[in-house]
């Protein structure tokens, strides 16, 4: 009876009741989550991250990373083994578009109504900050580029 | 099958040559999940600290209605330091935003399954489809939300609190599900390519993992532009640099100037005030009239007594250094001049085991405190800061400062203390 429920199910029974237990322990979350009214909200939620995260903020980072690569590829061939330029590009842009990702309300300053009503202040540098921080990446980056390319000629 | 799902006609992500990434593969997605596992244990943690830390048992405290919520199982000992919540909730925030780059590497892994053809083959396909939306779907809201109450920017019409709190509920268990259902997994690939052999491959050495091995891996990959060394070392850095700009607004003092984009992370000046402020006298609607020189404290216990500001002054006073702890992440530790809570309960012979209810010019908004808290000798009625009145902003004429716990419970603008057997 076991094999016949496998076969027909997919996997063990055990799987299908830790999920049934997972499901209900989720169903309870979301509506006490949508007690006050406002399960549309929650639902959309849910499945508007999924979507905006798979289906574009992937995909667009994805590509920006093809543009990138694609416009390498069109400098001067360099030999074979020479430092790839690249990963000196895509890491400091990967902190500086998450720092930017996360602080978005400061560094916008479209938090600035609500933060001045709690702390008193305006929201002021943080545009200027992320800049900073941004150039600093890019520039340090660089410079580890720099040495990595003697260092690749000297030893050649 | 109709046409369009047999892979070989199968367009865009659908078909199987689309993912070329060689750095995809069941050790990678492992080691990721791997340690994910100690940084959402950690959030997980003091998330439900800071959930216990309101005193949830105590009349109009819980942020979650508590016949629909789990009993409290820890609070923070009375006897720690008062710098207790500023650790346990600056890492909630913290380890929490240095995680973002690691779920994002973790999801960008696993993101040919979402597009494998057939899209479910069976019930347990089903089943699985769904409990993977609730996986990512409340790992998504969790930081969303999260990030967006840490920045006083939550716009959102669903409560914040019902919000992150359950969804840590539907994360929390289909987390714990789906690292039970990979154990497997995770165990054959540690096995066949060794938990930490592949951080010893420079980028030429860099393969795909063996083809069939899981669906992960690309059956056209791409040649390698990166170590998956390097990879792990782009999600470190990113949650190095967050932990940089960021860590400083929990840590407070001097470290409070280099959270260059953390919201509180400002210094504002060397005055005795110019601490950061939770909620302006402004947005509270508070006025200079309402604390001005016809503001009197009353203290309610066994019987009622009425102090004027000068009356408490002449009192007793104490002085405490002690740390106001934000849910939203951010510290700040303070010299606090005032009159011990305790004098004050006895003064008015407040019965063991009272409850305090702190009421608040503002909008008569009321805090309750347990009666370990409000019996700690360093919980004070403050009057003074860093030998200077309180400002209006920090709660002129008097707030509360109780040692440790959750800066909630600092009460500012106070017009009455109600000692009540609960």
């Amino acid at each position: 009876m076991l094999r016949h429920f496998g076969r027909r199910y997919g996997a063990s029974p055990l799987h299908l009741v830790a999920h049934l237990i997972v499901f209900a322990i989720a169903l309870f979350a979301i509506d006490r989550m949508a007690s006050g009214g406002g399960l549309a909200e929650v639902i959309a939620l849910y499945v508007g991250f999924v979507i905006a995260h798979d289906l574009v903020f992937l995909p667009a980072y994805s590509g920006m990373d093809r543009l990138v690569r694609a416009a390498l590829a069109k400098l001067p061939a360099r030999p074979p083994g020479s430092v790839p330029a690249i990963n000196h590009v895509r890491a400091p842009a990967l902190i500086s578009g998450l720092l930017l990702m996360v602080y978005l309300p400061f560094i916008s300053g479209k938090a600035d109504a609500s933060y001045f009503a709690l702390s008193g202040h305006h929201i002021q540098g943080y545009l200027r900050n992320w800049l900073l921080i941004s150039a600093g990446l890019f520039l340090g980056s660089g410079l580890i580029y720099a040495v990595r390319v003697r260092r690749a000629a000297t030893t050649r | 099958m109709p046409a369009q799902f047999r892979s070989g006609r199968a367009s865009g992500p659908f078909r199987t040559d689309f993912w070329r990434s060689p750095l995809r593969g069941p050790w990678l997605t492992s080691f990721l999940g791997t340690l994910l596992v100690p940084s959402i244990t950690v959030i997980a943690i003091t998330g439900f600290i800071s959930h216990w830390a309101y005193h949830p048992e105590l009349p109009g405290n819980a942020t979650i209605n508590p016949a629909f919520d789990i009993p409290v199982f820890f609070q923070l000992p009375q006897s720690w330091p008062s710098w207790d919540y500023a650790v346990t909730q600056g890492m909630h925030v913290t380890v929490g935003l240095m995680t973002l780059p690691l779920v994002l590497a973790k999801l960008w892994s696993v993101i040919p399954k979402l597009f494998k053809l057939p899209t479910v083959r069976d019930l347990a396909g089903v089943v699985e489809r769904i409990s993977l939306l609730l996986l990512v779907g409340s790992v998504l809201v969790e930081f969303v939300t999260g990030i967006l109450w840490m920045e006083d920017y939550y716009r959102l019409r669903v409560d914040f609190f019902a919000i992150h709190y359950y969804g840590a509920w539907v994360f929390g268990t289909t987390f714990v599900l789906h690292t039970c259902m990979k154990l497997p997994t995770v165990r054959r690939s540690y096995r066949e390519r060794g938990a930490l052999r592949p951080l010893c491959e420079s980028l030429h050495e860099t393969k795909p993992e063996p083809l069939g091995s899981s669906e992960l891996v690309p059956v056209a990959p791409a040649t390698a532009t990166l170590s998956r060394r390097g990879l792990l070392a782009m999600v470190g850095g990113a949650s190095l640099t967050i932990f940089a700009v960021q860590a400083g607004e929990s840590i407070g003092g001097p470290f409070r100037k280099f959270a260059l984009l953390a919201p509180r992370g400002r210094v504002f000046g060397t005055g005795p005030n110019d601490f950061q402020v939770t909620h302006t006298a402004e947005s509270a609607q508070v006025t200079e009239a309402m604390t001005g020189a016809d503001w009197r404290l009353t203290v309610v216990g066994a019987r009622t007594m009425s102090f004027s500001r000068d009356q408490l002054l002449a009192m007793a006073q104490a002085t405490e250094t002690l740390t106001i702890s934000c849910t939203e992440g951010w510290s700040t530790t303070q010299h606090w001049t005032g009159v011990r809570l305790i004098d004050l309960a006895r003064s008015v012979d407040a019965a063991p085991g009272s409850i305090l209810s702190a009421v608040s010019v503002e909008s008569n908004w009321v805090t309750n405190l347990a009666d370990a808290q409000y019996r700690d000798k360093r919980a004070l009625l403050a009057l003074r800061v860093n030998g200077a009145d309180l400002s209006l902003d920090h709660g002129y004429p008097a707030r509360v400062i109780i040692p440790g716990g959750i800066g909630n419970h600092n009460a500012k603008w106070v017009r009455e203390l109600r000692f009540e057997q609960a």
